[in-house]
């Protein structure tokens, strides 16, 4: 599932423009994050995707469809959503839930009830305990977790995130996020996540979508973002300290970090080389690649400056992984 | 001890009138509180829809409100003529405004986070007012009522001044013979009457409020 801006603006009435000719592209299956500060429209842009707000002029497609033609409940029952406020209804029982959507959508009741039990297992919910609960009866962190699936349950494949773990405690955010990134890789939805969280976005995002009073600042992956930021308000919104951060990690993570000094003398030109600016993930992949126990690293002029041994990488990697954290 | 032997010994000797005007009363309320619950719960859903108006129509119920009773009851006379209309008329005026706001209140006090929810998950206007916000407004709605119907068998002794019975005439004629006797055996039953229906309304409510949102 695409889905496509092209040239979209929000007025309120006359002069107050709250999404200001936006155009982007959402990759099928990726998550992309949409991000600002508040009052930037990141918002008003997520709610014209499922039609909860009109447009004012410009496209909205998904998969080359236009919006506009579409019926908006119809369009709402493929699109899941996820709101901060949570939204489970409280006089019904996780599972009357989270089959709503296969209910208005006139699933048979052997599968609605499948997909119930199925997708509380996902996030770790016992079925045969939790399913008859009442919503109050959970906590916020588990209410969330309701909320995620209930957005899964009609199997839409496009799923609106507005701010969802922002009210929970910081300990339930970063487990649903971690949760979120793990269900991302196994189910593959096309996700538009607001956020006004940084980290958050940083952690989870395939793409980022950054904006400021109503139009988009930069489109970038996570990591080209810390590298280079397009201007200052994305530098100062991201925050110096976090692009420092990532240039010390860089830094850390280099081949020249953890080789051994060249010895003259030896002459090994068999053996595959590498920059010493390669990072280590580039190591691993070569090492791979050539099925070969060590590495020659090289300057920028390819002149040898060390050694590189698929023992000294798992050492790092084993080090990064138990003291990274 | 002679106080109460004589109230009984009222009652006895007037159980016949104190039974027909007790159903007359019963008979008048219910049917007040039926017919303004038929007005008042779907304008109250209307006007839920419709902010901007709301106000003016609870505004109206709240004016017709401030009436004294026994005046608005004067009022109609000349209008309806005397009889169990005109009580009717009276009583189902005063009912309105209890069932009418407590409907709206209801509807509209609905968390925002919940209708959100069901309009973006593509529930239709009418699956959101029958399966999220009746439901949960359930308990605001039959509170209403419940005002109201308290209020409605009060005021009902009044319906004896137009001439349409009730058990407002057994008092009206005690007061007038000063017999303060016959004064209770009208206004006992009405106090029952309405704790009686209070009680009812008050399991209803229980019964009908979802299980999940109790406390």
């Amino acid at each position: 599932m695409l889905i496509t801006f092209e040239n979209v603006t929000k007025k309120y009435g006359d002069d107050t423009v709250a999404v200001d000719d936006v155009s982007f592209t959402v990759k099928k299956g990726n998550l992309v994050t949409l991000i600002g500060p508040s009052g930037c429209g990141k918002t008003t842009t997520m709610k014209m995707i499922n039609k909860l707000i009109p447009v004012t002029s410009g496209t909205i497609s998904i998969d080359g469809k236009d919006i506009s033609r579409e019926n908006a409940v119809e369009l709402r029952r493929n699109i899941g959503y996820v709101i901060q406020r949570i939204g489970l209804l409280p006089h019904m029982t996780i599972e009357e839930n989270v089959s709503l959507v296969p209910k208005l959508k006139g699933w048979k009741k052997e599968v609605y009830q499948k997909k119930v039990d199925d997708l509380l297992d996902m996030v770790g919910l016992d079925p045969s305990i939790y399913k008859k609960k009442y919503p109050l009866e959970l906590s916020g962190g588990q209410q969330q977790r309701i909320g995620v699936i209930r957005a899964l349950a009609g199997e839409p494949p496009i799923i609106l995130m507005d701010e969802p773990f922002s009210a929970l405690d910081p300990i339930s955010r970063e487990q649903l996020q971690d949760e979120l990134k793990i269900l991302q890789k196994n189910i593959h939805k096309t996700i538009v996540f607001v956020t006004h969280d940084m980290d958050e976005a940083l952690k989870i995002a395939d793409e980022v979508i950054i904006m400021k009073a109503g139009s988009i600042q930069q489109v970038a992956t996570p990591k080209t973002l810390l590298e280079k930021p397009i201007n200052d308000f994305v530098s100062s919104f991201i925050g110096e300290e976090r692009i420092q951060q990532s240039i010390q990690n860089r830094k850390l993570h280099r081949a020249e970090t953890i080789m051994t000094p060249w010895k003259e003398g030896r002459e090994e030109s068999d053996l595959p080389s590498l920059s010493q600016d390669a990072s280590l993930q580039e190591v691993a992949r070569v090492m791979l690649a050539q099925n070969s126990e060590s590495l020659i690293i090289t300057d920028n002029s390819g002149k040898p400056v060390g050694r590189l041994q698929k023992n000294q990488l798992l050492q790092e990697l084993a080090g990064v992984e138990t003291g990274g954290k | 001890m002679e106080a109460i032997q004589i109230f009984w010994d009222t009652i006895v000797t007037r159980q016949d009138l104190i039974i027909e005007r007790t159903m007359e009363h019963l008979y008048i309320s219910f049917l007040a509180i039926l017919i303004a619950t038929c007005i008042s719960l779907p304008l109250g859903i209307y006007i839920s829809r419709k902010k901007k108006v709301a106000e003016f129509y609870i505004g109206i119920t709240a004016v017709l409100q401030t009436i004294p009773s026994l005046a608005l009851f004067g009022f109609l006379v000349p209008i309806l003529g005397i009889g169990i209309k005109t009580a009717l008329v009276a009583l189902i005026i005063y009912a309105l405004l209890p069932i009418l706001r407590n409907t709206y209140t209801g509807l509209t006090g609905v968390d925002e986070g919940i209708m959100e929810a069901g309009e973006g998950m593509g529930m239709t206007k009418s699956q959101i007012l029958w399966k999220i916000q009746l439901p949960l407004a359930l308990p605001f709605l039959m509170a209403g009522i419940r005002t109201a119907t308290v209020l409605t068998v009060g005021v009902a002794t009044l319906a004896t001044f137009v001439g349409a019975g009730g058990l407002g005439d057994v008092i009206w004629r005690g007061l007038q013979s000063w017999n303060n006797s016959l004064v209770l055996a009208g206004a006992i039953p009405v106090a029952f009457m309405a704790l009686f229906f209070d009680y009812i309304l008050k399991m209803i409510e229980k019964k009908v409020t979802p299980k999940g949102i109790k406390s």
